[in-house]
């Protein structure tokens, strides 16, 4: 049977305020255990919340960046459970009227395609600490420094079909975060979080399978890994005769193991009630204007200006604006280089090819923008060809240089265009190759095209690639009548 | 509406409360009480009128994006039963 798997994300997005969303203590990465965890983030009875102004705006920020409807009064919420880390014993959210109504998320598809995916809604809430169960003897360490900080949890519809689009979709909201300048991006210290709910159904029925979330995912590639070993555990669970429970998954990327962490009958009854500590938070209009006119130039409206200004088609567009790193990096190269097409194909075909291998994120490469850039402007001009310029690129990411004009010089890989040396090349590969001359000659015009190639091979391997391709096309011509 | 006593330990279980056998039966007839109350207020037609997330008449002020809090580590955590390198020791939790 030809099965589809239908695929929802809940994505944890940690604001980039400086303080908590409900306290006056720093959110900053990094600090000593408890060092910044205050008597509001411990939960000691007589403290009250006090809402953080900035999570309010980035969190509008965020609802005006994915087309959404923002609610102009939304109501936090108390949900109701037990654990070390969450010391009030309930985390404050929101659930009937979150801040962030229904938007929209486009995502390129691998066939060229668009594909929007639909935002439900996204509400603001608090972050719990962190619970340490190594290195105490029966004990487990509890470090209340994260406790507090605001998030946003933002809720898809099941618009995904497999795990690429659903990394696509991520990519996309990191791209939107962080060039809100709400979220700080960086997905190894947890400030994207990934839950994904996925279920199967034979292809062509409209009614849904059962879903499992697997929880916590933090990088796109676990992400890929474990939606798709999770599709595969539920279609042959399924043809084998089991039914799929409801249940919490958890997804170890180091081992490329999941397992199941709690079913949902037994588990969530969270009891929520407006909390009675906040008040209904009341967005005025003059609030939403001012950040409207905030907002920076999003990733959409870059492609539209990739496709108009720097005649990029609509798929190469869609991908180079998806995220922001690549986007930036990309024009700076185009306008380094001078050539926005070259820079595109350079950035999608070798330097793409070369992050994946190295498993190296964009902002890490080794070739800069700027070293891409002038590297592409030495192909423009014809001091190297498109094969050279591989050579070099490789250089490069070695770090065998910090220019492309260092490495073109330091090994002597400019192009030849001096017609005298091309010359003597052309003479010497011709009389080592005397009767593949006479055939030439003898051949008719038709066939002759596929002749002279070999002469040409021959040519650029005896001026170790350095020969200018259409010099030396021209000059075969000539001398071989 | 009846509570049934498996509401009630259910939701005592939730809470992390232990109660007694006895204490479930008298708790089971108080909340089916209080749940009779309930019933009454379900009855008045409230068509038209906005759920009350507040009792106030007031909505939410908000607070500047700066650091008022210092570090109090030593005074918060002088009164938690155990501590090592900075952290609160609770019982292990394991998933």
């Amino acid at each position: 049977m030809e099965w589809e798997a239908v695929i929802g994300l809940e994505v944890h997005v940690q604001l980039a305020t400086k303080t908590k969303i409900f306290s006056g203590a720093s959110t900053a990465f990094g600090a000593e255990p408890n060092t910044q965890a205050c008597a509001i983030d411990l939960g000691l009875p007589g403290t009250l919340p006090v809402v953080n102004e900035e999570a309010i705006n980035m969190a509008i920020k965020f609802g005006l960046g994915v087309n959404a409807e923002i609610n102009k009064v939304n109501v936090f919420e108390r949900k109701n459970y037990f654990y070390p880390d969450l010391p009030k014993g309930y985390q404050t959210t929101q659930l009937d009227k979150p801040i962030v109504g229904a938007g929209t998320v486009d995502i390129a598809l691998e066939d060229g395609s668009v594909h929007t995916v639909r935002i439900h809604h996204a509400h603001l809430e608090e972050d719990a600490g962190k619970s340490l169960h190594e290195d105490f003897a029966g004990m487990s360490g509890i470090d209340l420094n994260r406790a507090g900080t605001p998030l946003i949890e933002v809720v898809t519809e099941p618009d995904m079909r497999n795990a690429k689009q659903a990394v696509a979709f991520a990519r996309k909201l990191h791209s939107i975060v962080t060039t809100l300048g709400i979220c700080d991006g960086d997905m190894s210290q947890g400030s994207m979080r990934f839950d994904v709910n996925v279920s199967v159904r034979p292809k062509g029925q409209e009614k849904l399978g059962t879903r499992t979330e697997t929880k916590n995912l933090n990088s796109f590639r676990f992400m890929e890994a474990a939606i798709n070993k999770e599709i595969q555990r539920q279609i042959e669970a399924i043809e084998d005769g089991f039914e799929i429970i409801q249940e919490t998954r958890l997804y170890n990327g180091d081992t490329g193991e999941a397992r199941s962490m709690r079913s949902k009958e037994e588990a969530n009854d969270y009891r929520y009630f407006p909390c009675p500590d906040l008040l209904p938070v009341v967005i005025d209009d003059s609030r939403l204007d001012k950040l409207r006119a905030e907002m920076p130039e999003m990733p959409e409206v870059r492609k539209a200006r990739f496709i108009e200004e720097l005649g990029l088609s609509n798929y190469d567009a869609e991908i180079l604006s998806g995220e922001k790193a690549t986007a930036d990096y990309f024009e700076a190269a185009a306008k380094t280089s001078g050539d926005a097409k070259l820079a595109a194909n350079w950035v999608l075909g070798e330097l793409a090819k070369t992050l994946n291998q190295n498993d190296t994120e964009i902002k890490d490469s080794p070739v800069s923008a700027e070293m891409l850039g002038g590297l592409i402007a030495r192909i423009k001009d014809n001091t190297i060809s498109g094969k050279i310029a591989k050579q070099v690129f490789d250089a490069l990411w070695k770090g065998e240089g910090s220019t492309a004009d260092e490495v073109i010089e330091k090994k002597g890989l400019k192009q030849v265009t001096d017609t005298g040396a091309i010359e003597a090349i052309v003479d010497e590969v011709l009389a080592a190759n005397q009767a593949q001359v006479e055939q030439y000659q003898a051949a008719e015009e038709a066939k002759r095209g596929k002749m002279i190639g070999f002469f040409v091979g021959q040519i650029m391997k005896a001026s170790k690639g350095k020969a200018n391709p259409g010099m030396v096309n021209q000059l075969l011509k000539k001398k071989l009548g | 509406m009846a509570i049934d006593r498996s509401t009630i330990e259910s939701v005592a279980h939730l809470a992390r409360l232990s109660i007694s056998e006895d204490e479930v039966r008298q708790t089971t007839d108080k909340i089916t009480a209080i749940m009779g109350l309930i019933d009454e207020m379900q009855a008045v037609n409230t068509d038209g009128v906005e759920p009350l997330a507040h009792p106030l008449d007031a909505t939410q002020r908000l607070r500047v994006d700066e650091v008022t809090e210092p570090n109090q580590r030593e005074q918060l955590q002088a009164g938690a039963p155990a501590t090592e390198d900075g952290l609160f020791l609770v019982p292990r939790v394991i998933e």
